[in-house]
């Protein structure tokens, strides 16, 4: 399955400061869920400061997420279910304004 | 299934914190406008033929406020003059690229733009500040800094207002800060909408209201150019602590960051509690709550290479210099120093140096 994901406000940072990364999650059994690819990015694609990204088994707050463009509390959050081509972006609102 | 707006039907893309409420993206961006008009016009925050400065620093906030400036200023015709003033700490790295921003913010907006220096107005930059002093209370010098230089650069150019881009998230932050500090003057101030002592260029948040959520979503949606990146030097780690705090709770009551407002707001303050009184510094005539302001100390600390008397508190300070300047005194007597020098030289007494 192949998928985007954007970064932007500040948690680029955290990725190397590359905004947009094409994706191929690893076949599974189970669904890809937002709540598997969260720990996947961490151990994947993140590579700094973990701890600023994920807290607990979700977003740390202050971190917006968007699902194909849309506020992901519309989409069920951590339920949400991946699906091919999906654009997943991080916007962090913790930087200063 | 696509969520549905609950205004028009179309594909939702934003649950609006302070009501939960799933608006399409028109639908969101012209109640995000309107409740910040509503805002300004409730509470009276500009009259027309003012001239406003905005603080302009080219992140998020900022560069949304000029936007919905311009904006309100045009569609319900305020009849403002709008002003961009920046300010340019001598953050190299960081306020540099800041700064671009807030350039092409001017082009975008076409909006007059300001940039004042630290250098010219307190001969520092930020980055001699911390070679100075390290990077333990540099972000006090730098807000207390920030604030005189939004008042001077506003009064160079005529405004009557300034404008920042203050958040609901920002001020209930603050409120938590102050309650923690103790601090009842500011946890007083740090709710209105507008602040403005006798002889000040009076301040407005006209985002008092708005949720950081929205502010960001807005311009990610609207595509606004705004810079992010973390100052170089540590951020503020108390107002951190109250940040993380508060993102926690929002994550499981949004309102909650208007009702910590409205908390602020409430609070009484008993009668006989004494409240610092405010007069005028004997140097630079800026707002005080002692002989000197904030910035005319910390800068003497500075100039006298002796910064860290300039933070904490003053009747500490106080006492040291008369201690300093009896010790000198009496030196003096003995021969030992020359006392007009010695009430200069802070540096005389260990004494001094152990109170701390």
């Amino acid at each position: 399955m192949n998928i985007t994901i954007e970064l932007a406000g500040g948690a680029e940072l955290l990725f190397g400061n590359q905004r947009k990364h094409e994706v191929t999650l690893p076949e599974s059994d189970k669904q890809w869920t937002m709540a598997t690819l969260l720990p996947w990015i961490r151990d994947n694609l993140l590579q700094e400061r973990g701890e600023l990204f994920m807290q607990g088994k979700s977003v740390r707050p202050g971190i917006l997420v968007l699902v194909n463009d849309a506020d992901w509390e519309l989409a069920g959050e951590l339920d949400y279910v991946i699906e091919n081509k999906d654009n997943i972006m991080f916007i962090s609102t913790l930087h200063g304004g | 299934m696509p969520t549905e707006c609950v205004e028009c039907g179309k594909r939702a893309i934003l649950k609006r914190p302070k009501n939960r409420k799933a608006l399409c993206k028109d639908c969101f961006y012209s109640v995000f406008e309107y409740e910040i008009h509503e805002t300004i016009t409730k509470n009276r925050l500009f009259k027309p033929g003012e001239t406003i400065a905005i603080g302009a620093s080219g992140g998020k906030d900022s560069t949304v406020l000029a936007h919905i400036m311009k904006l309100l200023n045009d569609r319900y015709d305020y009849g403002l003059n709008l002003v961009l003033l920046s300010i340019d700490e001598g953050i190299s790295g960081y306020r540099d690229d800041s700064l671009e921003t807030v350039k092409r913010n001017q082009i975008q907006y076409s909006l007059p733009l300001k940039i004042l220096s630290y250098q010219e107005l307190y001969g520092w930059t930020m980055d001699a500040i911390v070679k100075e002093i390290g990077m333990k209370n540099n972000c006090t010098f730098c807000g207390v800094f920030r604030r005189q230089a939004l008042d001077r650069g506003a009064a160079m150019l005529k405004c009557d207002k300034i404008v920042t881009g203050h958040n609901a998230d920002d001020i209930a932050e603050t409120v938590i800060m102050n309650i923690l500090r103790g601090d009842i003057a500011r946890l007083g101030r740090c709710t209105s909408i507008s602040t403005g002592s006798e002889g000040m260029i009076s301040r407005c948040k006209p985002f008092k209201y708005t949720y950081e959520k929205e502010i960001v979503m807005y311009a990610h949606f609207k595509k606004l150019d705004y810079f992010t990146t973390e100052c170089i030097y540590s951020p503020n780690a108390y107002r951190g602590h109250a940040r993380t705090f508060l993102k926690d709770l929002e994550k499981i009551r949004p309102r909650a960051i208007l009702d910590i407002i409205t908390s602020g707001e409430d609070m009484a303050i008993k009668e006989e509690v004494r409240m610092p009184i405010q007069s005028t510094c004997q140097n630079c005539g800026y707002i005080a709550s002692s002989e000197l302001c904030k910035a005319c100390i910390m800068l003497d600390g500075l100039n006298r290479g002796r910064p860290e008397l300039s933070i904490g508190k003053n009747n500490k300070r106080k006492k040291i210099l008369k201690m300093t300047a009896e010790k000198a005194k009496e030196a003096g007597k003995n021969g030992k120093l020359n006392g007009a020098n010695a009430v200069h030289d802070i540096s005389v007494s260990q004494d001094v140096e152990n109170m701390f």
